[in-house]
């Protein structure tokens, strides 16, 4: 397209025409399953503190029953669907845009589509059925396989991610990225996720539809975690379509003071990363201390699966406007 | 020069990796959903044409390599140099080295313009343009009735380069070649 078209929409009528089906199927999806759509604040007083996602700051005016000040667009919409879920909402789902700063790639934009759901009484492998089931339905596809983590990485580089020492990760990961001294400094999780991106991903391109479980405990994020083969691992799943990353679930941490201790080590990560730190959202901690129903969640990128169902290589053929065309 | 961070990196800017200067061809982001956040770039190396891929972290800082293309004239070599003239009237003069010269060399023809990569202010490499038109110096005679379809025959250009022609070609006659193929397009008619 040449620049005097930059108003035009990125994306062709048809898949806009897609767009508005998938969130049809969606729907009637969940409504089927007696799922309840919610809608939550895009715009919050916290946002995420995982080191490497950082939400955008927006600045806001005082209100009469408001201070004003620092606000960010949430990144997912976890926090406050977890307080419904501690409220007793039962099984909730929402479509939701969500934010992430300097995000913008072939499979990137700073603001995204969404679907994230939570299912009280259900473990990661109950959820994975739920995922499978809505994905294949809606691209007409096989059900998704299940490969652990390890499995993964042992089948396609004969690598142990639990076994292998930091030192022989960094050479691997220094060799996939075309310079030995590059993973230098990189910790272990960031160079398994450089063996994931520029090795595992592109192995998984021939296989339609993967689940990836299991991930290793130090990945576990909000995921709950328990021990196999003696090693510590987290329920938390990731769908591969065709080599692309779809959707990251857990089976959620319930324990308080454990995700307390997560938030902390992800600030004191932040601190020695230079990156401001996230102040704890309260309102969450009281949530999870009230009691969040045992539950497992997912978030599922809309435009990605969106990308899959349409073959399309880049995530602009199917939003109409990507952020350099806002 | 300035330094340019990893969002900043488009096709065709000019960096310093490794010591060498550098034409950005294409920059990818990735980041697994809960990881870092990586760059992956495609790069061609001025100093070699080597292709590289390399990966950076996001944010990373690559300074900018002074690299400016010129049009300029080829002039004449001494044995040791190729020197060629800006075409821009200033009349400005750069010799180049046999590296520099070695990928074109086939194709330099006085007083035709040719692309020049300076690095530093020094040529670096030179590009000849797509299509050049260079006379036939040896080849085999010409078959009477070969005119249409038929078999090729190797020729030598003025220059010492050689390609393969149609059996009709003469000693003498003009032919228009494609430099990035080195085949043979057309007779040129004069």
């Amino acid at each position: 397209m040449c620049p005097d078209d930059s108003w035009q929409s990125t994306a062709s009528l048809d898949a806009l025409r897609e767009r508005a089906k998938l969130l049809s199927f969606v729907r009637q999806f969940f409504d089927a399953r007696d799922v309840l759509e919610v809608e939550t604040p895009v715009m919050a007083r916290h946002g995420v503190s995982d080191i490497h996602i950082d939400s955008v700051s927006v600045d806001t005016r005082p209100a009469p029953c408001f201070s004003g000040g620092q606000c960010f667009l949430q990144t997912s919409p976890e926090y406050h669907m977890k307080r419904l879920l501690a409220c007793g909402s039962g099984a909730i789902y929402q479509v939701f845009r969500g934010f992430r700063d300097g995000e913008r790639g072939p499979r990137h934009n700073p603001e995204f589509s969404l679907l994230e759901w939570y299912r009280p009484g259900f473990d990661d492998h109950a959820l994975m059925d739920e995922v499978g089931e809505l994905v294949s339905g809606w691209l007409g596809i096989v059900v998704p396989e299940r490969v652990p983590y390890r499995r993964l990485f042992l089948d396609t580089l004969d690598v142990d991610p639990m076994l292998a020492d930091v030192k022989s990760l960094r050479r691997l990961a220094g060799e996939a990225a075309g310079d030995a001294g590059f993973a230098a400094d990189l910790d272990r999780d960031a160079c398994l996720d450089i063996l994931m991106t520029h090795c595992i991903e592109p192995a998984l391109r021939s296989r339609p539809a993967v689940f990836v479980h299991d991930y290793p405990a130090s990945q576990a994020a909000l995921a709950r975690t328990r021990i196999v083969d003696g090693f510590p691992v987290a329920h938390r799943f990731e769908l591969y379509l065709s080599g692309v990353e779809i959707c990251n679930g857990y089976w959620e941490l319930t324990d308080v003071a454990e995700q307390r201790r997560r938030f902390v080590a992800d600030n004191r990560a932040r601190r020695l990363a230079g990156k401001v730190e996230m102040p704890i959202d309260e309102n969450l901690m009281a949530a999870l201390d009230s009691g969040l129903p045992d539950c497992a969640g997912v978030a599922l990128g809309l435009d990605r699966l969106l990308m899959c169902g349409l073959k399309k290589k880049a995530i602009s053929d199917v939003m109409a406007f990507p952020i350099e065309r806002a | 020069m300035a330094s340019y961070s990893t969002n900043e990196f488009r096709s065709g800017l000019k960096v310093l990796l490794d010591g060498d200067p550098c034409t950005i061809l294409e920059n990818e982001f990735v980041k697994p959903g809960k990881g870092q956040a990586f760059n992956r770039v495609r790069l061609r190396n001025l100093n070699n044409n080597r292709v590289w891929d390399r990966t950076f972290k996001s944010g990373e800082t690559l300074e900018g390599a002074d690299v400016v293309e010129q049009e300029m004239e080829y002039l004449y070599t001494d044995g040791e140099f190729w020197h060629f003239m800006v075409t821009d009237g200033s009349f400005e003069q750069y010799p180049a080295d046999e590296k520099a010269v070695s990928d074109s060399l086939k194709w330099l023809k006085e007083q035709d313009v040719y692309t020049v990569t300076l690095y530093n202010g020094a040529p670096l490499s030179v590009s000849p343009p797509n299509f050049v038109e260079l006379e036939v110096v040896d080849t085999d005679p010409g078959m009477k009735g070969d005119t249409a379809q038929g078999g090729t025959k190797p020729a030598t250009l003025s220059t010492g380069a050689v390609v393969s022609v149609p059996l009709f070609i003469v000693i003498g006659e003009m032919l228009k070649v494609d430099t990035r193929s080195g085949e043979y397009v057309s007779r040129v008619k004069s």
